[in-house]
């Protein structure tokens, strides 16, 4: 029959929480790198390489993480090799994260005033200086309030990670409520745990995207 | 590479899978419609000057924001069930669904509520337009138009959200690509088909929107400029 609900439950959940949020950061820091070069690319100066760019990103974000996931998951194993399901949800989650991120990063760049371009280019800097002294650093202050706001997404998206058996905090819970079947209470306890970690980051991109806008109003 | 992909094991079930396409649709278009309903409320509740209700759907939005959406499933589905309450997965996710995405809807309407210029509010006033006149005409109808973009964007998302409701074997594309591939032993190139049935399914949403904007928003293609 059903057991009791103990403490012992909460630690496994906060075990759970542990992993949801290493899987995030392990998402958020590969899925960064990723999207820096896919953001190179959509910015191309070759019009081929930029519509390339972009094809390749609307197909990613046109398809559901979870069949991103599966794919990945049985796709990797039909090289015979037995991917551990942190390995394929890291995958899958970094390829997920760098087409939006990519995205976001390219509507910053773009926000970026063309004059400066302009002013780069008769300092004589070479389009890779220009980028990196001149455009990146003011993109970069551009670019925080959303990227903020991007990793509520990846925290709660690592929660799909639970399907092909990696025990975060929803897979956590999910096995507790199949012993002691008080659902109400147990993705209760998970969800409010899920939003200690979501809502700072929320509260954070806001508090960033006003002083953003302080200085233009 | 000695793996031979073999898609014609996928042939037989074509029927079946079209059929998923369709539920992810119809669940689709059902959040779609009631979530712009519900959302648009929560948007108004949220700007009303009673406090209480405000906080309330403040609250409402911020906690499925900031919650996983397979969360706010299982605690719809296996809850209700745990109170007695036995719905059939279809109708549970559809919930789910709803409950979701309007939230997401009213931050977004809000957002374009809010954007509306004081001196139109003011123009309202002085011609005597009653309060729910003014909400409609100067208020809603320009907001909607402002964040359509914003909005059908979500709505694409939430399609793809649907897949999620395959935890509770909701027999959407996600559901039967499970069975697909748990009959056939071709799971890869399963879930290489169910990709692409999703992208068309995007292309196709997107088309729609863009079609039905060009038909709501008349005065944009009237006048062509963005409000």
């Amino acid at each position: 029959m059903a057991q009791p609900f103990t403490l012992a439950h909460i630690g496994y959940m906060l075990d759970g929480l542990l992993w949801t949020v290493i899987l995030s950061a392990l998402a958020f820091a590969l899925g960064g790198v990723a999207a820096f070069g896919v953001m190179l690319l959509r910015i191309s100066r070759f019009r081929a390489v930029r519509l390339g760019a972009f094809v390749v990103v609307q197909i990613i974000q046109g398809i559901p993480l979870l069949v991103i996931l599966f794919a990945v998951y049985f796709g990797l194993g039909i090289f015979g090799i037995q991917v551990p399901p942190l390995a394929a949800a890291g995958i899958a989650m970094m390829i997920y994260s760098a087409a939006f991120l990519a995205e976001i990063w390219r509507g910053c760049v773009e926000a970026v005033p063309r004059t400066q371009f302009e002013a780069a280019e008769c300092l004589a800097l070479t389009r890779w200086e220009a980028l990196t002294k001149v455009i990146l650093p003011q993109a970069l202050r551009l670019a925080t309030p959303p990227t903020v706001g991007f990793m509520v997404q990846v925290v709660k998206s690592t929660s799909l990670a639970s399907v092909v058996g990696f025990v975060e905090l929803t897979r956590a819970a999910q096995i507790i409520n199949n012993s002691t079947f008080q659902p109400f209470l147990v993705f209760g306890i998970a969800g409010a745990l899920y939003f200690a970690v979501c809502w700072p980051l929320s509260a954070w991109s806001r508090v960033l995207e006003r002083k953003l806008h302080v200085g233009r109003h | 590479m000695k793996y031979k992909f073999d898609f014609g094991a996928l042939v037989e079930y074509w029927p079946q899978l079209l059929d998923g396409a369709l539920v992810t649709l119809e669940m689709t278009a059902i959040s779609t419609v009631s979530g712009l309903a519900f959302g648009t409320l929560v948007a108004i509740g949220r700007r009303s000057h009673n406090r209480a209700l405000s906080r309330l759907c403040g609250a409402y939005v911020e906690t499925v924001r900031n919650t996983p959406f397979l969360i706010q499933l299982f605690f719809i589905y296996f809850g209700l069930a745990s109170a007695g309450l036995r719905l059939p997965v279809f109708v549970a996710a559809v919930i789910a669904m709803v409950f979701n995405v309007a939230a997401y809807t009213a931050e977004i309407v809000r957002a374009g509520m809010d954007a509306t210029p004081r001196g139109q509010l003011e123009a309202a006033d002085s011609l005597g337009m009653s309060t729910p006149q003014i909400y409609w005409h100067i208020v809603l109808r320009p907001a909607l138009e402002r964040v359509y973009p914003a909005l059908t964007a979500q709505y694409i998302l939430m399609m793809l959200a649907t897949s999620v409701t395959s935890q509770i074997s909701v027999e959407e594309l996600t559901g039967i690509a499970n069975n697909v591939q748990s009959n056939t032993f071709r799971s890869f190139e399963t879930f290489i088909v169910v990709a692409v049935i999703y992208l068309v399914l995007t292309l196709i949403l997107k088309l729609a929107f863009w079609l039905l904007g060009l038909a709501l928003f008349t005065r944009r293609r009237r006048l062509g400029t963005s409000l």
